[in-house]
């Protein structure tokens, strides 16, 4: 059995495992284990079981079989195999974003008493993208219509989506040039499908390329409408303080632990748990208060939005029941492990599966609907106020640290420049002068695969050395936020251009964008810094690069497939799911480059995967004409030198004129 | 920022805005809620507040609603640990703290205690150039407060074409004495003006410059606001109404207005001593503008760009400069504030003993500081340019006629002619008269030298001080030969001086100056708009008012004043890209307006398509747009069937119930409005003159210093009419300043243009 300490590199979850041991509880690294090895065919992605022929196994040593029983060779298999992975995660994240339209539907028709309009600017700023008329309106009509539009969009057939006017001019242009622009959300996610069914798309290009018009109408469409309309039913984040890991957990109060990706319910679940009745409620139980923390991108939402503190990301899920102080662990949908419900019954956790899209077997069931929101989670957040007596062994390892999240664009553009001076120019400018070398996404799952959160925390402090400004969401933010990388005093593990700008503007050297389905705030960003001026007019031209160092979910291949798309070279760690199909890796690397800029690629050395982004970086830099990176140049800003003169206040000779002290 | 400064600019403000808030409370406590609050001769009530929030404060009781904003712009502090981002924060607590000080200042003046009294006895010389000169402030005995809109738009021009590159905010006070006056001498030099504001520890910069006897006021770029860290907020205002007043933009729009200023106005902020949190916090209201600040002690540096176009805050230790001495420390420091704004500066090196900048322009000489004068009442001067033979000029030939003036009697006089004789191979006649009125200019620059008038009326003055540093006659040749190679060098080759105090060879110069003179009278007269091809634009405003265009012709010059049409002729040869182009007429549409295809074309495309047709002879059918430089305004007044002319000196009301600054805004700003214009005080005499409403007949009100200042060429232009007593005819505003109190007197009077046709 391996080590805990080489299955994690989160101290928190590492004394867990040791715990879970000595329960002798199975966890995802034990089945991971006891399933190897793992099916060869497989991990390239050459076992086909599209048609009851098969399955079908193509020899990837060339000795054996080649093609299928239908002729399909092995690219076709593993294109078919990406386009699945790919339609599965855009219509995770794009339901979960038609989930948010009809909450606002409802909320606006007052359908969802408990729902109301919190950020109506944002409101106004999403009716103009959409031509939706805002003058004189009143809020909740305009509402209705950006959620009827949204909804629309989903079910739309023809044409373009509409958030596709985003992008930076040119890309737009690409996209119709190559037609991976998106017609509707639903849509492509059903040709998709469709393409990969038994004798209809055999060819590794098309089907790839569909695959990523399909992706894109996830970045562009499904997700960006969730991004969107979660901002304005909930609030626009703005950066908060907040604790990350276990030790969030309360040894006295009842733990109501959120696990999941919507805000619908946690955010009423909020609400729940600070009202005083059940506050009252939980004191008879021996209970000091109710203890509100989450886990995965649930937990991101209100995080984000809230402060509420994050316990864990995806590996994290079953140690914190293993605690045994989580009274009642509230799960909506994706990323929910079956295991859980057999583990609750081990520890006194109250699991409750809350959507109607998430049943697990023998788990009890409460489903959440708009309509009775609030009563709903109160009703939810009593359940583990009444597990609170059941608990019995608690363990809950001291481990936190504090973290600053809540970073939208619409905050970043703020605070550049503050209310009347807003803008990346400031940003751009950081790059164009080489204070900056660059920027990069880092997002994703865990991996049991590799150790938890390792590659996550060393790419991130690798590239901020290099004076790379990382923005992140999910499990990989969640990661980092657990190793200070997320506090302001991470700087110190910048590089002297990235430490200026941290100093300057009072952020983490990594920022906190918010859930998966957020990877949109990415874009946008993106979109804004091609359109500031002075790093060319397109997303492929900016000196940036993305990775997905421990992603596992099919989410993960939509979201970087838009990203490829979307001009981005985008980096997946770990195992390739495209390895069997040459062709493919090719297609999705160089050809996609020379079309649409961008390129994703599968590569598993941590060392060459930043190796490869910084030498992008470089050449993006080279390619506009900037100067090479040199941080010998930069890091002369600060208060070092200012706090230095002033510890010689009190001394006689004390001169302000001079920072010759000491 | 950084998060020593965030914290102490956001203190700062914090600080600031209770202060405000209960000074505002206890003023109207005081003096009533409806009492009058207002800056002296400005059209833009608060410049700040209107800028920035579009608020028109002009009681004490609207000051409540500018603190609310000001309010709303405030944050806590940072933490200590984990703290939140703070930059974006700390800029909108620096607009919170402008509006505040503005706030304390307005309340200031309802009490009557701005600007700010000053009790001197020292060798301190204020010029006569303050706003709205008073008793006390010839006396010295308070200090400028806020700018006027007249002064503005009069170094509007300068601010464009270069001659002044920026405005250099000083806020506290130097090491020493001798420091100062160096930081505002190396300023001078450069023709930065120079704000003064702030103190530390109760010394200002001010009472340096005071005890070391430096003139302070318009004339000299050194103006000092007041001696607390709140008057700081008079520059920012300069700045913010250069936004509404040059470049178009309306109250309100605070992101254009800051923009605006990053990109068009070369201003930084120096802060000499120790800064207290807040003139940090005002600092932080400066960035916003695109500001930097340069201190002269350890403070925390920012370096990033973006908010500014270069580093935010500099900390140049003073004592840490490299330097041999501490002028020469004095000198690295203002070098190092230039190069954060950005400012470029073409520095003429001028070989005499005394200073030299254009910021010594206005200087004056007393009689009792004077230790020779030519010309005046007491003795002849006079100056002359020609262009002679490429092969007898003798390029940088300085000769002196006669005795120089070391054997003269102290304050006494002498006799003088200057004689500029250039060759170049791009050197026209025309242009002679265009280079020698350069010489008032060239010779003013130098400290310690005052040079009046032109021609055979010039009169120069030699101070003391500067006769002790070495100034000799010589001299004049110096700065006339560097001065015309640097400034005309594209058309001027060589330069040879000779000075004439003999007096035989000077009257002899004398008579054939006078005969040149003549002759360029009867050339000018015979120049119209008829007898030319070309007209030529003017377009140098555009870096302040991007859509703006004069048209320039031979009888019509450019509303500033500055530029005629052989300036920009002789412009044009110097810089053939330049902003003065020739514009080919074209066919003429209609010769009483004055339109042509060939202008109508230039001003679409350099207009950016904002204008689309101008007649170069009417204020009623599209008329020329103005900047916001301009030396008059005229304005239809539609119950006299004429117009006034309101000149940019007359502070009063007119009979179009507004002043000259409210109606600036409405002429300005490259905006085409009917009934409106902008223009030089020289055009008034053209032919052309409104030739197309009717001409100068039209002018039924006329500020009074016009009349008096141009009264021979104005009595010239009535006989030229065929009605002698037409000036007297036309009121001003000793007996009207509404039309109520017009109409009777043009009655009175019998102005023609009551019988003339109507203009609507």
């Amino acid at each position: 059995m391996t080590e805990p300490q080489k299955r994690t590199c989160d101290p928190a979850v590492e004394q867990l495992l040791r715990i879970a041991r000595e329960d002798g509880v199975q966890l995802a690294w034990d089945r991971w284990e006891a399933q190897q090895p793992q099916c060869g065919f497989g991990q390239l992605g050459l076992c086909c079981r599209n048609c009851n022929q098969g399955p079908c196994r193509i020899d990837p040593f060339g000795e054996g079989a080649q093609l299928g029983v239908c002729g399909a060779n092995a690219d076709t298999i593993v294109a078919r195999h990406f386009a699945r992975m790919c339609a599965v995660g855009a219509s995770a994240h794009s339901d979960h974003g038609r989930g948010m339209a009809l909450t606002l539907l409802a909320a606006a028709e007052g359908h969802a008493p408990d729902y109301t309009i919190k950020d109506p600017r944002k409101l106004l700023e999403v009716a103009t993208l959409l031509s939706i008329p805002t003058k004189d309106r009143e809020v909740k009509d305009i509402a209705k219509d950006v959620a009827s539009r949204a909804l629309a969009e989903f079910g739309q057939q023809t044409g373009e989506l509409t958030y596709v006017s985003r992008a930076p001019k040119k890309r737009q242009e690409l996209w119709r040039k190559f037609g991976v622009s998106p017609r509707g959300i639903d849509r492509e996610v059903v040709e998709l499908l469709h393409r990969t069914h038994v004798g209809n798309d055999q060819w590794f290009e098309s089907i790839l390329t569909a695959s990523i018009r399909t992706a894109l109408a996830d970045g562009w469409g499904g997700s960006m409408f969730s991004t969107d309309i979660t901002d304005i039913l909930f609030g626009s984040p703005v950066p908060l303080k907040a604790k990350a890991n276990m030790g969030a957990l309360s040894t006295d109060q009842v733990n109501i632990v959120v696990h999941g990706h919507e805000p619908t319910l946690s955010e009423m679940i909020l609400v729940a748990v600070n009202d005083p009745e059940l506050i009252a409620y939980a004191k008879t139980k021996g209970a000091t208060g109710i203890n509100l923390t989450g886990l995965c991108c649930t937990a991101n939402e209100t995080l984000m939005r809230q402060g509420v503190a994050t316990i864990g990301n995806f590996l994290s899920q079953e140690l914190a029941i293993t605690t045994g102080a989580v009274d009642a662990m509230v799960v909506d949908i994706q990323c929910i492990m079956q295991a859980l419900g057999p583990l609750s019954d081990r520890y006194h956790t109250k699991l409750i599966t809350t959507s109607p899209k998430v049943h697990i077997e023998g788990v009890t069931h409460v489903e959440f609907e708009e309509e009775h929101a609030l009563e709903i989670a109160k009703q939810i957040v009593k359940m583990g106020v009444d597990a609170f007596p059941n608990r019995r062994r608690v363990f809950i390892p001291n481990e936190t640290c504090d973290m600053v999240a809540g970073f939208s664009h619409e905050y970043i553009n703020y605070a550049l420049g503050g209310m009347y001076r807003g803008s990346f120019r400031p940003l751009n400018d950081a790059i164009i002068s080489g204070r900056l070398r660059g920027a990069a996404g880092v997002v994703g799952c865990n991996n049991v695969n590799d150790c938890q959160d390792e590659s996550h925390v060393e790419i991130v402090k690798e590239l901020i050395k290099n004076d790379v400004l990382v923005v992140m969401t999910g499990c990989s933010a969640q990661a980092c936020g657990k190793f200070n990388l997320l506090s302001p005093e991470g700087a110190k593990f910048a590089g002297p251009g990235l430490r200026e700008i941290c100093e300057t503007v009072g952020i983490p050297p990594a920022l906190h964008l918010g859930s998966c389905v957020d990877n949109t705030r990415i874009l946008t960003v993106l979109s804004q810094m091609a359109t500031e001026g002075g790093l060319g007019d397109d997303i492929s031209d900016l000196p940036g690069a993305g990775f997905a160092p421990e992603w596992m979910s099919e989410k993960a291949i939509s979201i970087g497939s838009y990203f490829a798309g979307s001009g981005v070279y985008t980096i997946m760690g770990g195992r390739s799911p495209i390895e069997g199909g040459k062709n493919c890796v090719r297609f999705l690397s160089e050809t996609l480059e020379e079309r649409l800029g961008g390129k994703l690629e599968f590569i598993v050395d941590r060392g060459e995967q930043v190796d490869k982004a910084l030498k992008h970086i470089d050449a993006k830099r080279a390619a506009l004409g900037l100067p090479v990176y040199d941080p010998k140049r930069f890091g002369a800003s600060g208060d070092s030198t200012m706090i230095k003169v002033l510890d010689h206040k009190d001394e006689e000779t004390f001169n302000l004129y001079s920072a010759k002290v000491g | 920022m950084s998060r020593y400064v965030a914290t102490r600019a956001i203190r700062g403000a914090n600080q600031i805005y209770v202060e405000a808030d209960q000074m505002l409370k206890k003023a109207i406590a005081e003096m009533g809620a409806d009492k009058e609050v207002a800056f002296p001769n400005t059209a833009y009530y608060l410049p700040v507040i209107l800028g920035l929030t579009g608020r028109q404060v002009s009681k004490l009781g609207d000051l409540a609603q500018a603190l609310e904003d000001a309010r709303s712009l405030l944050h806590p502090v940072p933490g200590e640990k984990v703290w939140l981002p703070y930059l974006g924060e700390t800029l909108d607590c620096g607009v919170s703290t402008l509006i505040s000080a503005e706030t304390i200042e307005a309340i200031r003046f309802a009490y009557g205690t701005e600007p700010q009294k000053i009790i001197w006895d020292g060798s301190y010389m204020p010029t006569s150039s303050f706003t709205s000169p008073d008793a006390q402030a010839t006396s010295g005995k308070r200090l400028n407060g806020p700018i006027d809109d007249i002064q503005l738009r009069s170094w509007g021009i300068q601010l464009v074409d270069g001659r002044m590159p920026g405005f250099c905010a000083i806020v506290g006070c130097a090491k020493s004495n001798e420091v100062a006056v160096q930081i505002v001498r190396e300023l001078q030099q450069r023709s930065i003006l120079v704000f003064l504001c702030g103190n530390v520890n109760g010394r200002s910069i001010i009472h340096q410059l005071m005890e070391e006897g430096v003139e302070m006021g318009y004339d000299t770029y050194i103006i000092p606001f007041g001696t607390d860290t709140l008057s700081a907020i008079y520059p920012i205002g300069f700045a913010t109404r250069s936004g509404l007043t040059f470049g178009g933009l309306k109250p309100g729009q605070a992101r254009e207005n800051l923009v605006y200023n990053k990109a068009r106005v070369f201003a930084f902020v120096l802060a000499l001593g120790e800064v207290d949190d807040l003139k940090y916090a005002a600092a932080a209201g400066a960035i916003n503008y695109g500001f930097p600040t340069v201190a002269d002690t350890v403070i925390p540096q920012i370096l990033p760009t973006g908010v500014t176009s270069y580093e935010h805050v500099i900390s140049m230790p003073f004592d840490d400069i490299e330097g041999k001495d501490d002028l020469e420390r004095a000198t690295k420091l203002v070098q190092r504030g230039l190069e954060v704004r950005g400012v470029k500066i073409k520095i003429t090196e001028v070989p005499i003993p005394v200073p030299y900048g254009s910021a010594f322009e206005g200087e004056r000489v007393r009689k009792a500081d004077m230790r020779i004068e030519f010309g005046g009442k007491n003795s002849r001067c006079f100056e002359y340019l020609h262009m002679a033979d490429y092969d007898s000029v003798e390029d940088g030939k300085i000769t002196i006629v006669g005795p120089g003036f070391d054997t003269a009697p102290v304050e006494g006089a002498m006799d003088m002619g200057i004689v500029v004789e250039v060759a170049g191979r791009k050197m026209q006649e025309d242009f002679e008269p265009v280079l020698e009125r350069q010489i008032h200019y060239f010779i003013n620059g130098a400290s310690g030298i005052q040079h009046i008038g032109q021609r055979d009326i010039t009169w120069i003055r030699v101070s003391k001080a500067a006769a002790e540093k070495g100034f000799g006659l010589e001299h004049f040749g110096k700065i006339l030969h560097a001065r015309f190679h640097a400034d005309f060098g594209a058309i001027v080759d060589k330069v040879q001086v000779t000075i004439y105090t003999d007096k035989a060879q000077m009257e002899a110069w004398l008579a054939k100056a006078r005969a040149a003179y003549e002759k360029r009278n009867r050339r000018l007269a015979d120049m119209t708009d008829t007898s030319v091809e070309e007209f030529y634009s003017c377009t140098l405003c555009q870096s302040f008012a991007p859509n703006h265009v004069c048209v320039v012709s031979p009888e019509r010059l450019g509303l500033c004043g500055a530029y005629n049409w052989l300036d920009c002729k002789a412009s044009h040869q110097i810089n053939p890209t330049g902003p003065n182009q020739p514009i080919k007429k074209g066919a003429c549409e209609d010769a009483s307006l004055g339109t042509y295809t060939g202008v109508n074309e230039f001003v679409r495309t350099a207009s950016h398509q904002a204008v689309q047709d101008v007649s170069m002879y009417s204020i009623m059918v599209n008329p020329m747009t103005a900047c916001g430089c301009f030396e008059c305004i005229a304005m239809v007044i539609p119950e006299a069937n004429g117009v006034m002319v309101v000149s940019r000196e007359d502070p009063s009301m007119t009979p179009a119930g507004m002043t000259f600054s409210t109606l600036a805004g409405v002429a300005g700003g490259g905006l085409q409005t009917p009934g409106v214009m902008g223009h030089g005080k020289y055009y008034l005499l053209s032919k052309k003159y409104l030739s197309a409403d009717g001409g100068f007949k039209r002018v039924v009100w006329m500020s009074s210093f016009l009349k008096e200042s141009m009264k021979e060429e104005l009595d010239a232009v009535a006989e030229r009419e065929g009605d002698p007593g037409l000036i007297d005819k036309i009121a001003d505003e000793r007996n009207a300043t509404d039309v109520e109190g017009l109409l009777p007197y043009l009655e009175e009077k019998g102005h023609p243009a009551l019988a003339m046709p109507p203009l609507f």
